[in-house]
């Protein structure tokens, strides 16, 4: 009884903690990624960060991974059709990094919506 | 091997070349020492009014100013010089001089201050620490510290608070095979100053103008090199 009574109140107590709200974020438009969610969880920051130094110094594009590349895929819309920065609350980046409580720097320089019409010159 | 069938079509074509033909690099392919990226300026063709260049650059790059002209990112700049002695006025749009030698890799101390193998110069800002050593050995004046947080940027042209920045001679464009957006719009839109090409590919316009033309460098005295010339200056 009293064993019953404990399981009870563990659960009910515990349930919580078991109940933390998994992240979610919208659909990609791509078909597939560059690999299969296990890899690009654990090693997107390795990938990237292989890619940065490639491109950046060495003139390297095309490159596999590319953050252009996932901000273009992975960034939403809203219902009056505007680009949502990837890096807002709930959106794709920021639901997972907000969840394991990292905050990559990446977004004070990069792009947060895929390309924007270059406006025209004044003249 | 695609290079002179592609040059030879376009001449054929009877096409005016605005720009010289810049050959995109295969995906996955280094930036090479094979080329040297250079611009001549023809400040005849240059008015002190015309400022297409300058407008273009900004629109290109995403540069949003606070209405502060001393410290506002700028990466082309319009500079009006006049010689005392004759009146003679000019015009000289001013940028990064991409040096062969440049003042601002000598004196970085983290390595982010870069020179490509193609000779462009550029920032690292994954390493930049904004220490601004860059800004005060650069005799040019070409380069910009952000001082505020950044918005707006464009996906080809990451750019934030706390690091330098300078002109890039849009490389973004030149590993596409565009022609940088100044000289493009300085084409289309004013009097053609600009020309752009390879002074390391004997078959360009720009070397072969440079070869045969008298050309001048802003502070060649100092033996750094740039790959800028100008005429009329």
């Amino acid at each position: 009884m009293g064993g019953r009574l404990l399981v009870l109140f563990l659960l009910l107590f515990t349930l919580p903690a078991f109940a933390a709200d998994l992240p979610h974020w919208p659909k990609a438009k791509g078909e597939a990624c560059i690999a299969s969610n296990e890899v690009m969880r654990r090693d997107h920051p390795d990938m990237l960060k292989h890619q940065r130094d490639d491109t950046m110094r060495l003139g390297i594009r095309g490159a596999k991974a590319s953050l252009k590349a996932c901000v273009e895929c992975h960034a939403a819309t809203d219902s009056a059709g505007k680009m949502v920065p990837v890096s807002d609350p709930g959106q794709f980046c920021q639901s997972c990094h907000a969840y394991v409580a990292v905050r990559p720097d990446c977004f004070e320089c990069h792009a947060t919506t895929p390309k924007s019409p270059v406006r025209e010159a004044s003249r | 091997m695609t290079e002179l069938s592609r040059r030879q079509v376009i001449l054929a074509s009877g096409a005016v070349l605005i720009a010289a033909p810049v050959q995109a690099r295969a995906p996955g392919e280094p930036a090479s020492a094979r080329s040297r990226w250079g611009l001549l300026i023809d400040t005849g063709k240059c008015s002190a009014e015309c400022n297409v260049c300058v407008e273009t650059c900004k629109a290109e790059m995403g540069l949003s100013g606070h209405d502060r002209p001393l410290t506002d990112a700028q990466y082309l700049r319009k500079v009006n010089v006049r010689d005392p002695a004759t009146g003679a006025a000019h015009s000289v749009p001013v940028m990064c001089q991409h040096c062969a030698k440049p003042a601002c890799v000598d004196v970085c101390p983290t390595g982010a201050s870069m020179k490509r193998a193609d000779g462009i110069v550029l920032v690292d800002r994954h390493i930049c620490i904004g220490c601004r050593y860059c800004m005060m050995a650069c005799p040019y004046k070409a380069r910009s510290f952000a001082h505020e947080d950044q918005t707006g940027q464009q996906p080809y042209l990451p750019r934030g608070k706390g690091t330098v920045e300078g002109c890039t001679l849009c490389v973004h464009r030149i590993d596409e095979g565009r022609p940088p957006a100044c000289v493009e719009a300085c084409a289309a839109k004013a009097r053609g100053a600009m020309l752009f090409g390879d002074l390391n590919d004997p078959k360009s316009d720009i070397a072969q103008r440079v070869a045969r033309e008298a050309t001048s460098r802003i502070r060649a005295d100092l033996g750094l090199e740039p790959a800028i010339r100008y005429q009329g200056i």
